[in-house]
């Protein structure tokens, strides 16, 4: 032990420069750091600063058409689709998030008891969110085909349709199974971080409930929900986010079509900025939903904060 | 378990579970079903008497066979498994130094530098494709691996930070200090005793990060051309799809296959995804 300590002893008497400067805890952090800062300014903050200032001119794919203000976002204001995409976009995450926190709030509940092969049915029931989304879309678009549809074959077998259903050939139609996709794809994700909410609560607190004579339903609405909340909000809060940015769901199931009545953001910022070409246009629509993501994240961030210092 | 009569246990446990169990769960049976079916029994109307969904009797390789014959099926394997690889290296080296930083060094802007990474966190792809690819076009990256593997880390290395961040402030304090009073200096104390204790958050955010960039989208879509460059998710969308004609069979056989590297991931780290996802949220 001596022998090493002396060893240890000898090389702190000539520090290498280099060692030296890493003593100090800010040196030390800024090296740290390093890569990440150069990695996300070079593709994150970078084009960020450059899609701001590509959506204020007027460039197409190898045109570079000057600076023209506000033109752009003036254009997809009056833009009868982009309103329709908002819309589709608000729609599609306000009906996903609900039906999604009620269904995985609920199988949450159900893999919260005992029984046997659960982590079996809670490693399956991931499947869903594993999955790379395009993947699973395809074979949802499969069942949905207005001619091989299996779904349409079942409602027929149940008695509850007498004719085809042509679900991704009507707008409203074509929105309700994306939206029912979405929500496949989303319970696992909210059943598994509720569950993982869940059993940080001591059951004993549900005992004493019970005890003092409180019904399963008042148990949960009293006890279980409010600490619960945090988590809740969190996921709910990291859900709406993504689903309000959402492109590949939409992209693969309708392309935005029928009519372009299912476009979302950032689908119809692909059409018209890499599929026309107009590249400010596309990067203007991007940009819209800038103050939207914006406002949720303040309200994520005050939330975080309020957790904390409580 | 539930209280009372049996009838009640059914109703309010098996019959939900089991339903749950079966819609999450059925297409992917119906990708399944669907690559060994052969054409002839595929392209059934479902109203005609002949539909026979649920299973086939004269199982098929066609659809594979196609997939590895006349597409680049393999290459896309190959693309997608060594950039999901590669960025996962790079963001996992990225996050587990700063999350060190952010959580256990004193300096100024710790705090302001910690809510800017986790506000990156919150950015979608989708707010930044249009310039980014002018950037990748001006880098001289387009239609490159270079292209996704430099940009996947954008979404990964704030990820990979916040969770292990979580990881390093629970190694208490009196480890790091035992280990500086023995001499050690402070990367060493880094390398040798902090990151060791770390390894379970570094592997739950290694799987978590690979199977996000499996499933990455849009980057891979707009900054790639060439069908031999492409990734699964995009080569399935952009190969399998020629105009309005749909080749079903190959396609779901592509689902299936384009599955089963990160479904194998997972299933053999099932914990350590669970905990990358629940700490993703918990923070």
């Amino acid at each position: 032990m001596a022998t090493i300590a002396i060893a240890v002893d000898d090389r702190q008497k000539r520090p290498r420069p280099r060692t030296r400067v890493l003593e100090d805890e800010r040196w030390l952090a800024f090296a740290l750091l390093l890569p990440t800062a150069v990695l996300l300014g070079l593709f994150i903050a970078y084009p960020f600063v450059k899609g701001v200032l590509l959506s204020l001119s007027a460039d197409r794919v190898g045109v570079s058409g000057g600076f023209v203000g506000l033109a752009n976002f003036d254009k997809i204001w009056n833009d009868s689709i982009f309103r329709t995409a908002v819309w589709n976009t608000f729609w599609y995450t306000g009906v996903t998030t609900v039906f999604k926190l009620f269904l995985g709030l609920w199988l949450a509940l159900l893999l919260n008891r005992h029984f046997k092969g659960k982590a079996y049915i809670r490693a399956a029931i991931l499947l869903p969110f594993i999955i790379p989304t395009v993947l699973s879309t395809f074979a949802w678009k499969w069942m949905f085909d207005p001619t091989f549809s299996v779904i349409n074959w079942a409602l027929f077998k149940l008695g509850l349709i007498t004719g085809r259903i042509n679900w991704l050939g009507d707008p409203d139609l074509a929105m309700t199974s994306i939206i029912i996709v979405n929500i496949w794809r989303g319970v696992p994700f909210f059943a598994i971080s509720l569950l993982a909410g869940l059993q940080t609560i001591s059951p004993e607190l549900q005992e004493a409930a019970a005890i003092d004579g409180a019904k399963p339903w008042k148990r949960f609405w009293y006890v279980t929900w409010p600490l619960l909340l945090p988590v809740t909000m969190v996921v709910v809060l990291f859900s709406v986010i993504q689903t309000f940015a959402d492109f590949q769901l939409v992209y693969v199931m309708t392309g935005g079509g029928p009519a372009n009545a299912t476009h979302l953001f950032a689908t119809y910022a692909y059409q018209i900025g890499i599929g026309t070409g107009l590249l400010s246009e596309g990067a203007a629509i991007s940009l819209a939903m800038f103050p939207f993501l914006l406002l949720i994240v303040i309200v994520q961030l005050l939330y975080i904060r309020r957790v904390e210092t409580r | 378990m539930i209280e009372g009569a049996p009838w009640r246990r059914w109703v309010f446990f098996y019959i939900p579970l089991t339903l749950f169990v079966f819609v999450l769960l059925f297409p992917f049976y119906w990708m399944l079903i669907t690559t060994f079916r052969p054409d002839g029994e595929l392209y059934q109307p479902w109203n005609s008497p002949r539909y026979q969904p649920f299973w086939t009797s004269n199982p098929t390789l066609e659809h594979i066979k196609y997939l590895f014959n006349e597409t680049l099926f393999a290459d896309w394997l190959w693309n997608t498994m060594f950039i999901a690889a590669i960025s996962t290296v790079i963001s996992l080296f990225c996050g587990v130094l700063a999350g060190y930083a952010l959580s256990r060094l004193n300096f100024p802007f710790a705090g302001s530098l910690g809510t800017g990474i986790f506000v990156t966190y919150l950015v979608p792809q989708t707010l930044l494709f249009i310039p980014l690819a002018e950037i990748i076009r001006n880098f001289k990256l387009g239609d490159t691996p270079w292209s996704l593997i430099l940009t996947y880390p954008t979404f990964l290395i704030p990820f990979c930070t916040w969770l292990m961040m979580g990881y390093f402030k629970a190694v208490p304090r009196e480890l790091e200090e035992c280990a500086r009073i023995d001499g050690a200096s402070r990367v060493q104390a880094m390398l040798y005793i902090i990151i060791p204790v770390a390894i379970p958050g570094i592997l739950s955010a290694g799987i978590f990060a690979f199977t996000l960039s499996w499933n990455e989208f849009i980057y891979a879509l707009v900054f790639l051309s060439s069908p031999g460059e492409k990734t699964v998710p995009v080569g399935v969308t952009s190969e399998l799809i020629r105009g309005d004609v749909f080749f079903w069979g190959p396609l779901m056989a592509g689902a299936l296959l384009g599955s089963i590297p990160v479904a194998m991931v997972y299933s053999f780290f099932v914990e350590h995804y669970v905990s990358g996802l629940t700490g993703s949220v918990k923070g």
